[in-house]
Order: structure tokens, then sequence, then C-alpha cells
């Protein structure tokens, strides 16, 4: 008497690819557009990038149905805590929030890959990386989705975080400029489009820095 | 009356004898490697003159790109070419061996291959693989009776058509073809509807991408345009390049000498007889 299987399943994957950077003064967060399922495409203009506080911005890959409802909640506790302490979240804040609310729902989980970028209180840039259930990590970098396969191992060749195991315990922040940077990002995103079939369309490369934040667009591949 | 089993020589084909295994592994969750799939769209449409047939450029495995640039239009006779979609060690296997015997066919007639002859080759071949052998293949070709175009299976059905598509991209393809399609076709009008259709496969379906591939069969004689159009460059080149340093990080440096176990006399002859 074998255990019978689930002939639904409550999740899709609408597939695509989401990298943070971070650096002295800045962060970039870079997502691409296309949504899909199965082989086909929904749409190639769907942000992936949510801002949830002045200096917090956050990209999510995976089921976006489940993204939408998981910002919605991140908005209206960051509205909440606005009432109640007179300020905006700052980023470690909104990444503890982030963790909890995904922790929260550990038995049917939010199918959502997030990356967390933004600025700290001392206005250096941190990035931030989870797993669906809410695990997350203070990283100088990181890439989650489809393509984070292909633009991980490459992340790590440029940017070498140096070892956690080496004594003394070193910074993570990345010594280059934030216009290397960019750069870097859009070439991960062109290799990355050339062997990921979900990842294409167009590039959304996002820029917190202390004036602000600064939004750009690069095309990809469309096939 | 002998208690022992006759020994009969295996008569060839598939023997499902590790089916029964493989299901309980995969219980077990260890699962079979993937195929590598070309996750295609291949055309085919009949014009004034013979026949042209299109493919796409791209072969993955699963959902990364394992060739960017790969050829689907296989030769199968000097006036017969053959489209492939579906497992590509399976596409390229079977269309290799029926050119083959197609060429054998020509050596012992002394005449031009037929379409017919191959599409029978071809469809017998899959039938009595039940579908095992991952091949859905869209055949073209001119010879002595006229141009020909037909659609094979995996089963081992085949269809004759005046146009048709296969593959992941087919029903994008298709869409096109049933917009635009016309008899008596000339060849620039049934080269670009079959670079549209491939591109519309290219565009709008993942399975599908790269360069368009086009092959014309006429009485006369055959033109392969191989990249015939080009509609995705690498959309950006960094201006700088990247370095890659060339050694390892060393976390540690340990050096253990082996001992010898072996004590070597010096001189003598390397082999006394």
């Amino acid at each position: 008497m074998t255990k019978q299987q689930a002939n639904w399943s409550p999740y899709d994957n609408n597939g695509g690819s989401c990298v943070a950077i971070a650096g002295a003064d800045y962060c970039v967060i870079a997502a691409d557009t296309r949504m899909s399922t199965g082989y086909n495409i929904l749409t190639r203009e769907y942000s992936k990038i949510c801002k949830l506080a002045d200096k917090c911005v956050m990209a999510s890959s995976g089921f976006q149905a489940d993204v939408k409802a998981l910002q919605k909640q991140l908005a209206a506790r960051h509205l909440i805590y606005q009432h109640q302490h007179n300020k905006q979240m700052n980023c470690p804040a909104m990444a503890q929030l982030l963790s909890n609310t995904l922790y929260y729902k550990r038995f049917f989980p939010y199918y959502s890959f997030n990356v967390l970028g933004g600025l700290d209180n001392e206005g250096k840039g941190c990035v931030f990386t989870y797993d669906a259930v809410g695990s997350y990590e203070k990283v100088g970098y990181s890439s989650q989705g489809s393509g984070s396969t292909l633009i991980m191992p490459f992340l790590d060749n440029q940017l070498k975080s140096p070892s956690p195991l080496l004594l003394p315990v070193q910074d993570a922040v990345t010594p280059l400029v934030e216009a290397e940077a960019v750069n870097l990002v859009k070439t991960v995103f062109a290799s990355a489009s050339e062997r990921d079939i979900y990842t294409g369309d167009k590039l959304e490369i996002v820029v917190v820095t202390a004036d602000g934040i600064r939004r750009e667009y690069m095309e990809l591949r469309k096939d | 009356m002998s208690n022992s089993v006759i020994e009969v020589p295996p008569k060839g084909g598939f023997s499902f004898d590790l089916c029964k295994r493989n299901e309980l592994l995969a219980k077990k969750g260890v699962n079979p490697p993937s195929f590598r799939k070309t996750g295609t769209t291949i055309v085919g449409l009949i014009f004034q003159d013979g026949v042209i047939l299109g493919a796409d450029t791209r072969a993955t495995e699963g959902p990364i790109v394992c060739d960017k640039n790969c050829e689907k239009i296989h030769y199968m006779a000097p006036n017969i070419y053959c489209c492939g979609a579906g497992t590509a060690a399976d596409t390229e296997a079977v269309t290799d061996m029926v050119s083959s015997q197609l060429q054998l066919h020509r050596y012992h007639t002394g005449r031009e291959s037929r379409v017919v002859t191959a599409l029978t080759l071809l469809k017998r071949h899959l039938f009595n693989y039940q579908g095992y052998v991952s091949a859905a293949l869209v055949l073209g070709g001119v010879d002595v009776s006229g141009p020909h175009l037909h659609t094979i299976y995996p089963h081992g059905s085949t269809d004759t058509l005046p146009f048709a598509t296969m593959g992941s991209g087919s029903l994008a393809a298709m869409a096109v073809f049933e917009s635009k399609y016309k008899e008596g076709l000339t060849r620039n009008e049934g080269i670009e509807l079959v670079t549209e259709a491939i591109c519309s496969g290219i565009f709008n379906d993942l399975g599908s991408g790269s360069n368009v591939d086009v092959c014309v069969i006429t009485k006369g004689g055959k033109e392969y345009l191989r990249n015939h159009l080009q509609p995705n460059p690498r959309t950006y080149t960094s201006s700088k390049g990247y370095s890659f340093p060339k050694k390892t990080e060393v976390l540690l440096t340990k050096i253990i000498p082996l001992k010898e176990k072996v004590e070597i006399i010096g001189g003598g002859d390397a082999m006394e007889e």
C-alpha cells in the first residue's frame, strides 16, 4: 500500500536571477525582468526588486505570487514600526524582520529566494542572503534564483570574500568602486542569459547610496 | 525430461530486466541521470520548386543551455534532409543509421533515394522501440515523384503535410505558418516564412534559442544555409576584461616524506635470463 502522492502543487517557479553586491559606501542590487512558467514567457518586463525602506532594497526570485504576498507583509510591518518608533527601519533591522516573517511560515513556506541589500546605520553597504524559510547571513555579495549556480562561482572568483576560517576576521565589503561593481553585474547577467533559459529580456539595476536610490536598465538576450 | 533451463541467446533490442530495480531506486530517491534533449523548434514547408526545412540551434540539459549552436538539420541523402527534436543522442543515432541504410540501398538499386524509403525505414525503427527512442522528426526531400514533407513521431506514426512543425516551440511556429502559409510560395518567400516561424519559436519558447538554420532542397540540388540568421548576439562584454588569479589560496602546508618499504640493491642486470 504505497503512500498517495499529491496530484496538485500550490507552488510554481517563475524563474529569474538576482544579485547583490555591497561596497564601502554603496550597494548594488540587480535582477532580470523575465517572468516565466514552464517553457513559456509570461512577461518580459516584471520587476523583482522592491524598496522596503529608504536605504533597504530586496530582490526576490521564485514564485512571484508568494513574493508579492511577502512584500505586502513586510510593507505593512514596516508601516507599524514607523508609527511606533517615528523613524524608518534600518537595513539590519529589516533583515531580521524578513527572517522572522519567513520562518513564521516554516511549515508552508513562501517559495521566495531573497537577497536584501542596502546601507547600514554607518552608511556602509550590506547584503543579506536568505533561503526559503528564513536562514540568513550578512555577506559581501550574493546571488539567488535559477542563474545563481552560474553567477555565484564567478563572483567568488572576482570578489573573493576572504575565507571566514582565517584570523583576524576580515571585512566582507568589496574594495571595488561603484562603477566597477555595476560593470561586474552587467557582465554576470549577460553570461547567465547565455546559458540559463529562465534568465534574460532586461536587467534592472538598483544602486543605493547616501544620496538616494538610482535605477538603471540594460537589454539582455530575448531568446 | 531435464529440469535445466535452455539458454536462449538474446534476440536484440532492449532488455527490460532492470526496470523493477530502477523503480525501487527511484522510490528511495535515487533518480536516473537526465537525458540531453534539444527542446527545439523545427519546421518544414513545401514551396513552388521543392522543400524548405528550418531549425533553431539550442540544445538544453534541463534549464541549462549545453550547446548554443548545435546542428539539428541532419543529412540523409543528397536529396533528403531531416530535422530532429527530442533526445539529441536518439535523433543523431537514428538519422545516421537510416542515412547509411539509404546509401547501401542506393548502391544496390543504382537509383536516387526516395523520401518514402527514408520515411518507412525511420517509422519501422521507431515503432519497433515502442517510443523509447525519443526522436520526433521532420523529414523533407525531392525525388523523382516530386517534393515530399513528412513528420514522424517517437512512437512511429507519420503524417504527410504541406507544412509542419515539431518540438517544444512547435505551437509558436505553427501559429506563424497557419497565418501566413499559402501554396506556390517562391524561394525567397519560403525562406522568409520559415525564418519567421523559427524566430517565433526562438523568442517565445524557452527551450529554443540562438540562431536559425535553413535548408532548401529542389530538383536541381540542395542549399544548406547554416546560421542563416543570428538574432541573438551577446548583449554585453566588459571593455576592461577580467583577470583570474593563477593560484588557489594556501591555507596549510604539511610535507610527509614517504617511508621506503623496499631496499634497493645496487647493480645487477635488470632481466636475467
